[in-house]
């Protein structure tokens, strides 16, 4: 099969838009990708949608009444977290099939704000605060705390993941704060569920990115080889059946599996890869993820976060965008949010932010319940 | 209305005539224990072997967190639990008798599963609640 390229791409600046609809934020990022190629919604032969909150609403049909009713065949992807990954990587599956030769792939989310999962539901009674907690702050904790058990981790190495994190979307514009957040801060900051404090959860904000993806032909053709990102490798897993998985979610299995299935695709390892995005949806969960991507060995997440190994600068920085932490986490639109990001890396484009050199790099989402989907980018 | 408590969760049980115990499944082919009930293993992926076991009351916590911020209504702080029951099984719960402190909580401590109403939550017709809690074993 032929390579599939990313030719536009591109994401709005997180925020709180309530005054917009679903389809017009989505929109938004829709227009800026076909821009970033210079092309229009006229060219594309297929929509790939992603949005979690109106999974029943038809997102991707009325993101084209806002632009441009051209009778395409649209997909409508919900997959939780891993909703924009999903969208993109049909995408890009539909181009590899030689189905179309060029695509178009939007994230969007609009969210409210407070605490997620650990809602009703079922019948009877409420079951949060009495069966434990549901809330996704509390289930990243425990996993965690599994991490704690395992490795000695300590809330203070936890707490450095959203210092690093916050302090490097100082340098991203689009993030939804730029503000630095010392340790003491972090640490200090209202316990949600113990080991996460708040500037350890993850922002929620409404958002949109894209992505335009073509198939090495068409980019050839239209000439816009010359700023794109070949797609080396993009893996989606589901959960498989761990011992403790139906009552505590493990994020990791899924994830090791999606990362040497990537790493096989692209035919490389993790000395490889120059930048991660990774799923730091709560700080605990970014230390797991180093481990599961195979950035260090077991039970040496904490010193790389100690050795500052992920930090911009370091051996392989890890969230240079800011992560979910700060950049802010619109589910729908993360997965690719984290594509633009590394792209634009991979471009030379991130200016202060910008990870010297950057040749490949990886993005890595989680839906709980669960999926993990993997992507693998390289300047071409 | 029932005259008598309701229970929580499917997966407890409440006998005419004796204790209350939480019920799993596990599997003929491969041994994997579920909570609950079901037909098919998704371990092995066997399909009609599924035969019901009584979880013990007696297990160790695995894992837990520390809840300070809850929704509306709810009692904090109180630890989340993740406890393995002795012979299989796992469990999520209110880990209760202990102060919610890291430095008071240990992995692996020998907990007992106790039964209790449910912190007197009712449902919309009134009826009363019988859940479970785990409780830090005494020597």
């Amino acid at each position: 099969m032929a390579d599939a390229y990313i030719v536009g791409v591109d994401m709005i600046k997180f925020g709180r838009f309530p005054e917009k609809s679903v389809p017009q934020i989505g929109s938004e990022a829709a227009l800026l990708a076909l821009d970033d190629c210079g092309l229009s919604i006229q060219d594309m032969q297929a929509l790939y949608c992603g949005n979690l909150g109106q999974a029943s609403g038809m997102v991707g049909q009325r993101i084209l009444q806002e632009i441009g009713q051209t009778g395409i065949p649209v997909v409508n992807v919900a997959n939780a977290c891993a909703t924009g990954a999903t969208a993109f990587r049909e995408a890009w599956a539909s181009v590899k099939a030689d189905l179309y030769d060029i695509v178009l792939a939007v994230g969007v989310e609009q969210m409210g704000k407070g605490l997620l999962g650990g809602g009703g539901g079922s019948r009877g009674i409420s079951k949060e605060g009495l069966l434990g907690s549901g809330t996704m702050p509390s289930v990243f904790a425990e996993a965690g705390m599994e991490h704690t058990r395992q490795y000695g981790t300590t809330f203070e190495q936890f707490a450095k993941v959203s210092v690093k994190n916050h302090h490097h979307s100082t340098m991203n514009p689009k993030a939804m704060y730029q503000i630095e957040t010392p340790l003491e801060t972090v640490m200090n900051a209202e316990m949600i569920s113990y080991p996460n404090t708040k500037l350890m959860c993850s922002v929620n904000v409404d958002g949109s990115a894209a992505a335009v993806i073509a198939s090495e032909k068409k980019a050839r053709e239209l000439g816009l080889m010359d700023r794109a990102v070949k797609v080396r490798a993009s893996v989606l897993t589901s959960d498989p059946w761990q011992e403790r998985d139906l009552v505590m979610p493990d994020v990791n299995t899924c994830t090791r599996k999606a990362a040497a299935a990537a790493y096989e695709m692209a035919g490389l390892g993790p000395d490889d890869i120059d930048l991660i995005e990774l799923h730091d949806c709560f700080a605990t969960a970014e230390i797991l993820h180093y481990e599961n991507l195979g950035l260090c060995g077991d039970g040496e997440a904490g010193r790389l976060i100690d050795d500052g190994d992920v930090a911009l600068g370091g051996r392989v920085p890890v969230n240079v965008s800011g992560g979910l932490l700060s950049k802010g986490h619109p589910l729908g639109a993360t997965g690719i949010a984290n594509i633009y990001e590394v792209s634009t890396h991979l471009r030379g484009n991130a200016g202060q932010r910008q990870v010297e050199g950057a040749r490949i790099g990886m993005t890595h989402v989680i839906g709980l319940g669960s999926a993990c989907g993997i992507h693998i980018l390289e300047a071409a | 209305m029932a005259d008598k408590p309701l229970p929580a969760v499917a997966y407890l049980k409440i006998p005419d005539d004796g204790e209350p115990y939480l019920e799993g499944t596990r599997c003929g082919s491969c041994g994997a224990t579920f909570l609950g009930e079901r037909d098919n293993c998704s371990k092995c992926g066997a399909r009609g072997r599924m035969e019901p076991v009584r979880l013990s009351n007696q297990g160790e916590l695995y894992s837990y967190c520390i809840v300070h911020r809850s929704f509306p209504g709810i009692d904090v702080p109180y630890v989340s639990a993740i406890v393995d029951l002795e012979g299989g099984g796992t469990v999520k719960g209110n880990l209760i008798d202990v102060e919610p402190d890291p430095a008071k909580i240990d992995f692996g401590m020998p907990v007992d599963v106790v039964y209790d109403d449910a912190l007197g939550r009712k449902d919309a017709d009134g009826n009363s609640y019988l859940s479970y809690f785990f409780r830090p074993r005494a020597n």
